[in-house]
C-alpha cells in the first residue's frame, strides 16, 4: 500500500501520515514553509545587505581617524559628479559595454542562425550548442589570462601581424573591449539561439514565397521575433561588461573602467561610503535599461 | 529551409570564424603551458612539461584549490535547498507577489557582481561584524549562495513546469500520503536537473572572484584570486598559465555533464 518502505516503527508512520495530511489540508502553510528560509535569505541577507549599501552611500569617512561617520551627507555623490575623471570614466565604461553588446550581437546572430537553421541534424545542432556554450564555463580568469597572451607585446596578436608590417593594439581599451565581448559571447549566443529554435521553418518559407529577399526576410520577419532574445542576452552582455574591473586590470594596461574606482575605493583608500556611493552608478544604469527593455518582454526570456 | 547557396555559404564561413574566434585563445593558453620560456615569448621555440609539474605541486595553488572546493561545496549545499523551495513554490501554487520573487532570484546574477560584492562588504562592516561575525571563510560562502540560488531555481523550476502537477495528483489519488508522493514520484522527476543545478552552481562559485575579493576575509584566498594575485607577477606566467591550462581541461567533463542532464537552454549562466 502507501509507505511500503518505510524502516520507521508503526507509531512514527502514523504521526508523519497525520502531519503529511494536515499539510495537505492547509495549502498556505505549506507555502510558507517552502518559502520562509528563501525569502529570509533573499529579502534579510540580499535586500538588506543592498539597503545598506544604499545608506552607507550617504556616509563619510573622517579623513583624519578614517573612521565612518554615520551622518546623512550628500558629499560623496557631490564629489562623482562634479570630479572630470570619474565622469570621462563613466562615460568610457558605458561606452565600451555599449560596444560589447552590440560586438556580441553581431558576432551571435549569425552564428545562431547557422546552428538553427542551416544545420539539418539534430545531433550537428546540440553538439554545437555544446561547443558554443563549453568555453563558457573555461574560467573567467583563464579567459583573461588567455587575452593578456593574445595581446600583450610580442604576443599572438603581434606575431601573426607581423608578416603584414602591422602590430597589434597591445594592452588598453580596445583589448579590454574584445575580451569583455569574448568572454560574454555565450551568453548573447544561447538566448538568440533558443529564440530562433522556436521560429517556425515555414514562416521563412513563406517570406521567400512571396518574393522577399534573404535581408528583407531576416529585417522584417526574424529580427521582430527574435528580438526578445537579443535584448535578453544584451541584459548580461551590458551589466556584467558594466560592472567589470578584473579584465580592465588584466588586459587594460593603465586604463580605468567606473568599477575600478569603486574596487580602488574598498582597497587602498579604505574609503567604503565612497565606494557605496560609486557602485550606485552601474545599478542605476542597469535598473535604468531593464525599465526600457521590459516592454519587449525580455525578462521571460532570461 | 530554402536558403540560397550563397547565402548558405556566407553564413557556414562566419559561424567557422566565430568558432574560431571562441576557441583560439583557449588553445593558445594550452599550447603555451608547454612553452619552456621563463618570460612571455611567442611562437613557443622549446618545448617542457615542467610547468604543469610546478602548478601541480605547487602549495599555493593546492590551498587556494581546496578554499574553492570548500566555498563551491557549501554555497552548492545552500542553493540546492533554497532554489528548489523557491522553484516548488513558484512552479506549483498561486500567489500574490510570486513575479516579484522571480525578479528577486535573479538579481544577484542580473547586477553587476560590484554591486553585490559592496553590499555585502558594507552590511559585514556595518551591521555582521559588530554582531561578532567577521570576514571569513562563512561570508564568501554567503556570498556566493546568493548567486548561485537562481541557477538551481532555474533547473527545477524548467523541470518542474515541463512535468506538471498530474503526476503527484496522481500519486495521491492513489492514496500516497505528501512524503511518500515526493520521495517516489517528485524527487526521481526533478532528479537530474537538481544534478544539473549543483554542477553549474558549483561552476560558477568555482570561477568567482569579484564578490570574493569583497567578502573574503584576510588569509582566505580562493583559486581564481590566486591566479589573479600571481597573473601580473612577471616571473609567475609559467605557472598561471600552467593553472589555466589545467582548469580549461578539468572544467569540460562536468560542464558537458550538466548540459546534457539540464533541460533548459542548455549553457547559459542562468
Amino acid at each position: 500500500m502507501t509507505s511500503t518502505t518505510t524502516t520507521a516503527g508503526p507509531a512514527a508512520r502514523r504521526r508523519s501520515s497525520r502531519l503529511s495530511a494536515y499539510l495537505h489540508a492547509h495549502p498556505t502553510l505549506r507555502l510558507g514553509a517552502l518559502l520562509s528560509a528563501p525569502l529570509t535569505w533573499l529579502i534579510v541577507l540580499y535586500l538588506g545587505s543592498l539597503t545598506v549599501m544604499f545608506i552607507s552611500a550617504f556616509w563619510t569617512v573622517n579623513a583624519f581617524t578614517n573612521e565612518i561617520e554615520k551622518r546623512f551627507s550628500t558629499s560623496n555623490f557631490q564629489q562623482l559628479i562634479t570630479t572630470p575623471v570619474y565622469r570621462t570614466v563613466a562615460i568610457r565604461t558605458v561606452t565600451i559595454a555599449a560596444t560589447v553588446t552590440v560586438i556580441d550581437a553581431v558576432l551571435a546572430l549569425p552564428l545562431a542562425f547557422f546552428i538553427a537553421k542551416v544545420v539539418h541534424s539534430r545531433r550537428a545542432r546540440a553538439a554545437l550548442v555544446v561547443a558554443v556554450s563549453m568555453p563558457l564555463w573555461a574560467g573567467y580568469l583563464v579567459k583573461g589570462y588567455a587575452w593578456r597572451v593574445m595581446f600583450d607585446h610580442n604576443g599572438v596578436i603581434d606575431w601573426a601581424l607581423r608578416p603584414l608590417g602591422l602590430s597589434g593594439p597591445g594592452l588598453g581599451i580596445p583589448a579590454t573591449t574584445i575580451a569583455l565581448a569574448y568572454i560574454w559571447l555565450p551568453f548573447m549566443i544561447l538566448p538568440i539561439y533558443a529564440a530562433l529554435d522556436r521560429l517556425p521553418d515555414s514562416l521563412l518559407d513563406a517570406a521567400a514565397d512571396l518574393g522577399a529577399p534573404a535581408w528583407r526576410t531576416f529585417r522584417t520577419v526574424v529580427m521582430p521575433l527574435i528580438w526578445p532574445g537579443v535584448v535578453a542576452g544584451s541584459i548580461f552582455t551590458f551589466s556584467l561588461s558594466l560592472g567589470d574591473y578584473i579584465m580592465v586590470r588584466i588586459v587594460g594596461g593603465k586604463a580605468q573602467m567606473f568599477a575600478s574606482i569603486v574596487y580602488d575605493n574598498i582597497g587602498v583608500a579604505g574609503n567604503l561610503p565612497f565606494a557605496a556611493a560609486a557602485a550606485l552608478f552601474p545599478v542605476i544604469v542597469v535598473v535604468l535599461y531593464l525599465v526600457v527593455v521590459r516592454r519587449t518582454g525580455a525578462l521571460d526570456n532570461l | 529551409m530554402t536558403l540560397s547557396r550563397r547565402a548558405r555559404m556566407v553564413l557556414t564561413g562566419i559561424a567557422v570564424l566565430v568558432l574560431a574566434f571562441i576557441y583560439s585563445p583557449l588553445l593558445v593558453v594550452l599550447v603555451n603551458s608547454f612553452n619552456s620560456s621563463k618570460v612571455f615569448s611567442w611562437p613557443p621555440r622549446s618545448w617542457t612539461t615542467q610547468w604543469w609539474h610546478k602548478a601541480v605541486t605547487n602549495v599555493g595553488v593546492r590551498d587556494a584549490l581546496w578554499t574553492s572546493v570548500k566555498v563551491g561545496l557549501a554555497a552548492t549545499f545552500v542553493a540546492l535547498v533554497l532554489g528548489s523551495m523557491i522553484a516548488f513554490a513558484v512552479a506549483r501554487y498561486q500567489w500574490f507577489g510570486r513575479g516579484v520573487i522571480s525578479f528577486l532570484v535573479i538579481l544577484p546574477i542580473a547586477l553587476p557582481g560590484i554591486v553585490t560584492g559592496i553590499a555585502l562588504n558594507s552590511a559585514i562592516t556595518t551591521v555582521l561584524r559588530p554582531v561578532g561575525i567577521n570576514f571569513g571563510l562563512l561570508t564568501v560562502i554567503i556570498g556566493h549562495a546568493t548567486f548561485c540560488i537562481v541557477i538551481v531555481f532555474n533547473n527545477v523550476v524548467a523541470r518542474l513546469r515541463r512535468t506538471g502537477g498530474s503526476l503527484e495528483e496522481a500519486s495521491m489519488d492513489l492514496g500516497a500520503d505528501s512524503f511518500t508522493t515526493f520521495r517516489r514520484v517528485t524527487f526521481p522527476v526533478i532528479r537530474s536537473s537538481l544534478v544539473a543545478g549543483a554542477l553549474l552552481a558549483f561552476a560558477l562559485s568555482f570561477d568567482e572572484i569579484v564578490v570574493t575579493t569583497f567578502t573574503a576575509g584576510p588569509g582566505i584566498q580562493t583559486l581564481p584570486q590566486w591566479i589573479f594575485n600571481n597573473l601580473l607577477r612577471p616571473n609567475q606566467g609559467p605557472i598561471v598559465n600552467a593553472v589555466a591550462a589545467l582548469l580549461i581541461v578539468a572544467f569540460i567533463a562536468p560542464v558537458y555533464l550538466a548540459q546534457r542532464l539540464s533541460d533548459g537552454r542548455s549553457g547559459g549562466r542562468l
